[in-house]
Order: structure tokens, then sequence, then C-alpha cells
């Protein structure tokens, strides 16, 4: 990153490292939070439509798993991705892989236990006219999941926010290296470490905006797509 | 969201964020675990672009103090390690982690303070600054992280007399983290700090801080570099990570370091020897 270039310059001449930096750190947190769906959004479901023992506790597990410390799970992360960790044979390690991983760990509990609540609330709703027609658990998850998807849009927004958002976890497992596992946080962590504070708020504001142009965009598909299904 | 089609968006994604980076098999790479006074000072952002055109390889470089470095590289998480501080890293080699340690550059430390110089130490040689910093409790910040500067300090403390563990008090700060977080502490605190003259020249954020302390030959600062053991962590790149080490103590390497300026002001000066140690 040149220090004599202010941020807004950086934008404007498509410093081709910046852009690097944030393609990174767009495909990071797109990559954790599909994962995080595909994986927290029929696990929240699930728990939503079955009763069974223990199942408050784990509701409350869930609930309390949002609140992660990232820096926690960068650790543990490292020491399992390590060399001399139980997966180190991958050498996945300060890679963008390991990244990925991270800010799944990280989103996963948001995604699920904002799709839990989501899904049980529509289920009160719904409950008598499903158990009419006779469907089945597999049909009731995904009739529920389909009907939910504007406001479970609001879980994949929250998991990306805080995916984009994170610097502790990435930092430890990614490892800050330049052209390679650089993001945008760690990008203004460094640079505020070199007293370079011009260019770290301009970087901080960037990543605002673009979280912000995310979240329009989320929310202007959700109103195109409500006036077509009506 | 369980659809095929998620999953096809989802192999893009992947392949996005791994467009963006080399990939081992076509590029030759290797992690070098160094410190952060060689790369907040701007020296890798330097040398790595001249190494890479010579050798065709790829240096990641994870900056952590020289504490946490050499624990990387014990752990097997990097090829090579690069820092400041010896009396570690020939404990490090010999404790069979390393293979060979070589001298690469030194620069030295200065003790950075306001420029009003509240405890009057400017000019002094470091032992009595230090002494008449602890005796009129002035702030100072420590990195408290146990990289090669915050090795150096406790060193300097022991060379003033001072058993710092017992002395310290309200005016000690530790703050447990890199130079440069270091000097952002010290500049709004108007503190004393004591920082490689590398990360001080390239550092930006100064406010009211200048140099009070520099020249005493007790604030010389050695870095080394050594490949780490392949015997150890058969994963070493020991071949990449040896035309790198070898690259550093070449003619070519140590004109390099020697050639890096900030406002026509050498940050490193290169000394290696050939034969390690």
């Amino acid at each position: 990153m040149p220090d004599h270039l202010n941020a807004l310059q950086l934008i404007l001449s498509g410093d081709p490292t910046l852009v690097a930096i944030v393609r990174l750190s767009l495909g990071v947190s797109l990559a954790a939070v599909l994962l995080a769906a595909a994986i927290g959004m029929p696990l929240g479901a699930l728990l939503a439509l079955t009763r069974f023992p223990g199942r408050s506790v784990l509701v409350v597990l869930l609930n309390a798993m949002m609140g992660l410390p990232p820096v926690v799970v960068g650790l543990a992360l490292y020491l399992l991705l390590s060399r001399s960790g139980p997966l180190g044979e991958f050498g996945i390690l300060f890679t963008p892989t390991a990244m990925v991983v991270a800010q799944t760990v990280l989103i996963l509990p948001i995604i699920a236990a904002l799709t839990r609540q989501t899904i049980e609330d529509l289920w009160t709703e719904y409950r008598d006219e499903l158990s009419a027609m006779n469907v089945g658990a597999v049909g009731r998850m995904t009739t529920l999941l389909w009907d939910a998807r504007f406001s479970l849009l609001t879980a994949l927004l929250a998991g990306f926010g805080r995916a984009a958002a994170e610097v502790g976890a990435v930092m430890i497992v990614g490892g800050n290296i330049d052209g390679f596992t650089r993001t945008m946080t760690t990008t203004v962590a460094l640079e505020t470490s070199k007293g370079n504070l011009p260019l770290a708020m301009g970087l901080g504001a960037i990543l605002i905006v673009i979280v912000l142009a995310i979240n329009a965009a989320a929310w202007g598909t959700r109103a195109w797509s409500q006036r077509l299904t009506g | 969201m369980t659809s095929r089609r998620s999953f096809v968006a989802l192999a893009i994604l992947l392949g996005i964020v791994s467009s963006g980076t080399p990939s081992s098999a076509q590029e030759r790479s290797i992690v070098v675990a160094s410190t952060t006074s060689t790369q907040d000072s701007g020296l890798f952002g330097y040398l790595l672009p001249i190494f890479k055109a010579k050798s065709g390889i790829d240096v990641k470089v994870i900056a952590q103090g020289t504490g946490q470095a050499l624990d990387t590289a014990r752990r097997g998480d990097a090829d090579v390690v690069f820092v400041h501080a010896k009396p570690q890293e020939e404990k490090f080699v010999a404790e069979g982690f390393g293979v060979k340690r070589f001298d690469v550059m030194y620069n030295d430390f200065v003790l950075v303070g306001p420029k009003s110089d509240p405890a009057g130490v400017k000019g002094k040689d470091i032992a009595t600054a230090l002494k008449t910093i602890e005796s009129k409790g002035a702030p100072f910040v420590s990195r408290g992280d146990r990289s090669g500067t915050h090795a150096a300090e406790l060193a300097l403390w022991i060379v003033a007399g001072i058993d710092i563990g017992s002395a310290k008090g309200a005016w000690y700060r530790e703050i447990g983290q890199g130079m440069g977080a270091a000097l952002n502490t010290a500049s709004a605190m108007n503190a004393y700090v004591l920082a490689d003259r590398g990360t001080w020249i390239s550092f930006k954020n100064r406010g009211d801080l200048d140099i009070v302390v520099e020249g005493d030959r007790r604030l010389f600062n050695q870095y080394g570099v050594m490949l780490v053991n392949p015997e150890r962590h058969p994963s070493v790149k020991k071949e990449a990570g040896q035309v790198f080490v070898d690259w550093l103590v070449s003619a070519e390497g140590q004109a390099a370091i020697a050639s890096y300026k900030i406002e026509g002001q050498q940050l490193f000066f290169p000394n290696a020897e050939k034969k390690g140690s």
C-alpha cells in the first residue's frame, strides 16, 4: 500500500493492491456466509421443528455462541491447523481457506440461531395448515425455509456483517500476509500500527461503504422479488 | 439454500478467493516468521519484490514479535525466521529447531520521548537516562510482548541497575503490542519508549515525540536469519527457504538492504559474515 496516497486517491486510481484486498475480504466473507448458511439454515430449522430432551439447553447454547470471541476462535483454529496440531498435515494455516473456516465457525451460530427463531415463529402460524395437509418433516422444513426467505435474508446479512468486520480471528489464522491473506480489517490494523492514521481511517470508511452497499443491494433485491411474488 | 445452485455459487466464490492467490504447484512460496519492526519499517515491502524478480519465490511474511515468531517456527508453521534477539535465536538453534543462524544486518535502538523532555534525560547515556526516568516516575511505555525490542529493553534496565520487576509502577506501562502500537501509545500519553530506529524513521504519527537518547553502543540491534530445521518439521520448504537465506547474506542481498532509505536515511546496515553460527 503506497504510503504517500490517501484512501480516496487509492480508490479513485483503482490501486491494484487495494482492489485485491477488497476482493479477498469480500470473497472470504461471502464464502463463509454461504458455507454457514448451507449448514446453519437446515440446522436452525431442524431445531425449530423438533422436540427432544435437552432441546432448550441446545437453544440457549446456540444463542450464546453468537457471542463467540473471534480471538478465541482464531486461537483454537490456530492450534488445530498448525503443523504441530491435529489438522496440520493439510497445511492450510496462513491461507485464505483457514480464514473462511474461522469466519464460518463465527457466523454459523448467528445464522442457525436466527433461523431457529424465525422458523419457530412461522411454525406457530403454519402448524394447523401443514398438519392438515399431512406434510412430512422434510417438506415442512423446506416449506417454512422458503416462506421465511425474506426474513432469513436478515440472518445472512447479520452473518456477513460479522464476517466482514472481524479482525481478531483472520489475523491469527491468516497471518496478515501482504498480497495473500491481508483483508480490509487487518490492513486497517496494520496501517494504524504504522502510525498512518489518515490512511487507516480512510480504509475503514471504504469498508463501511462496501458493507452499506451490500446491505442496500440485498434490500433492493428483497423489495424487487417481493413485488414479483406479490 | 440447499439447492444445487447454491453449491455452484459456493464453488464460484471459492474460485474467486483462490484465484487471487498463486497456487503452490506453479509458484514457489515460503513463509517467513519475522518481526513487526521489519514490516512496519517497510523493509520487506522494498526487499521482497527484488528477491521475487531474482528467484521467482514468493515470500509470505508473518510479522510478529521475535518471541512469537520463534514459537511459530517451533510449531513448524514457518520455513524461515528473521528476527532480532540473538540469545533467543541461539537457543532456538541449540534446541535443534533452526539449522544455522546468520547475521544479516543491524540498526540501533533509540530512546524516544516528549520534546519537552520532562525527565531531563536528553543526551545522557542510556543507563543514566533509564535510571532518571525510573527515579522521577516519568511515563514509560514497554512493549511487554516478548519481542526483540522488549528483550533489549529488559536487558537495558539491568544495565541501568534497576530491577524492573519490582520497580515498575503506574509510570511503567506494558501494552503487549507491536512497535507501531507502542509508539502510538507513547505519542498519545507523552511517554518515553524504546524503539528500533527503522520503525521510528518510518513512523508517521509522532505527535510531540522525538529522539532523546541515541548513539550509545549498548543500543546496538542485530538481526539474524535462520532456516527452520527440516528434520524437526518435514513440511519445511528447505530448498526455497535456503535460497532466501543465502540471498539475504549474499553481496546482492546486502546491497539491497543498504539501499533501502526513507527521506534519505538508511534504515538498516548490512553486516553478514559468511560463516554463520
